[in-house]
């Protein structure tokens, strides 16, 4: 059997879902984000999955780009957590209901 | 057939280190999945000829990202499990499996409706000759070029502003990650640390 890149993008779809579920499911902030960032690997496999479906160059240079963003996001993410977690010691986010420190 | 098996194996470890992220109810087990999940990503990459891209996501985010998640963890207390038993809004865990299989029979159906459209070819798509065609009928090439010549023509090529324009995303965010963090008022400078009190 030959791999298409159709494999590929049931792949990216069934893994998108589990992350979006856990994303819906869990309530540890850190779990959360870990969902996040499955949710963009997913769409990273879609993109060269299509860069080599199409023999574009195109797709892995998105991927680069949502690379970053992820990274920056984590970075930005983490020290949220970490600042709000600081003044108030529970792991979950359905404490967090005030829009205030 | 090299190609079906190894595709088998990383689909297994991709989907595998994913259910480990969202069943397990330890944070560090779940980041650990993280990592599995990441590395079988990885190895789709390098089975569709992305090997630079494969590199980059071991040592980004099988490096630096789960790295930071196990720094937090470790920083906020590595006891901290959540019960999964229970279930704080009635009916989440089954709407959430609702949608989640709603999601995925869309994109299922997104794809198998709309047909196969890969062997026409980026112009048939866009309407653009593809830019790796562009790059590989360059008389600047003289040999095969490979997927780090066309991604670095690429990115610094026509996507020079956007490059630069992740590197201030960088710097604000590295700023951002600061100054959220910091300790504000001088009276919560603490004083064991070395350095802070002869100030």
């Amino acid at each position: 059997m030959e791999v298409t890149e159709t494999w590929y993008l049931v792949l990216s779809a069934l893994l998108f879902s589990i992350g979006l579920v856990g994303l819906l499911v869990r309530r540890n902030p850190l779990v959360m984000f870990m969902c996040v960032e499955l949710m963009l690997n997913a769409v990273n496999i879609t993109f060269v999955a299509f860069s080599n479906a199409l023999d574009d160059i195109a797709g892995q240079t998105a991927v680069f780009f949502v690379l970053v963003v992820a990274a920056a996001e984590v970075v930005v993410g983490l020290s949220l957590v970490v600042a709000i977690l600081r003044r108030r010691p529970t792991m979950s986010v359905d404490e967090l209901t005030a829009l205030r420190g | 057939m090299v190609n079906t098996i190894v595709f088998a194996v990383a689909a297994l470890v991709v989907v595998g280190g994913a259910l480990g992220v969202i069943l397990n109810t330890h944070p560090v087990r779940a980041a650990l999945s993280l990592i599995a999940s990441f590395f079988g990503v990885a190895l789709l990459f390098v089975l569709q000829e992305a090997h630079f891209l494969a590199l980059i996501q071991v040592v980004v985010y099988g490096g630096a990202v789960v790295v930071l998640f196990l720094f937090v963890i470790m920083l906020l207390g590595v006891d901290a499990t959540e019960d999964l038993n229970v279930e704080p809004i009635d009916g989440q865990r089954v709407g959430a499996l609702v949608v989640g299989a709603a999601v995925f029979g869309l994109l299922l159906a997104g794809l198998f409706v709309s047909g196969p459209g890969g062997d026409k070819g980026a112009v048939a798509l866009t309407g653009q000759p593809s830019f790796t065609q562009a790059i590989v009928e360059n008389p600047a090439f003289e040999e095969e070029p490979t997927d780090v010549d066309l991604l670095a023509d690429d990115l610094f090529g026509r996507n020079l502003v956007a490059f630069e324009a992740t590197a201030l995303l960088l710097t604000i965010a590295t700023v951002g990650a600061v100054v959220l963090v910091r300790n504000r008022g001088a009276e919560d400078l603490v004083v064991d640390e070395p350095g802070s009190a002869t100030r």
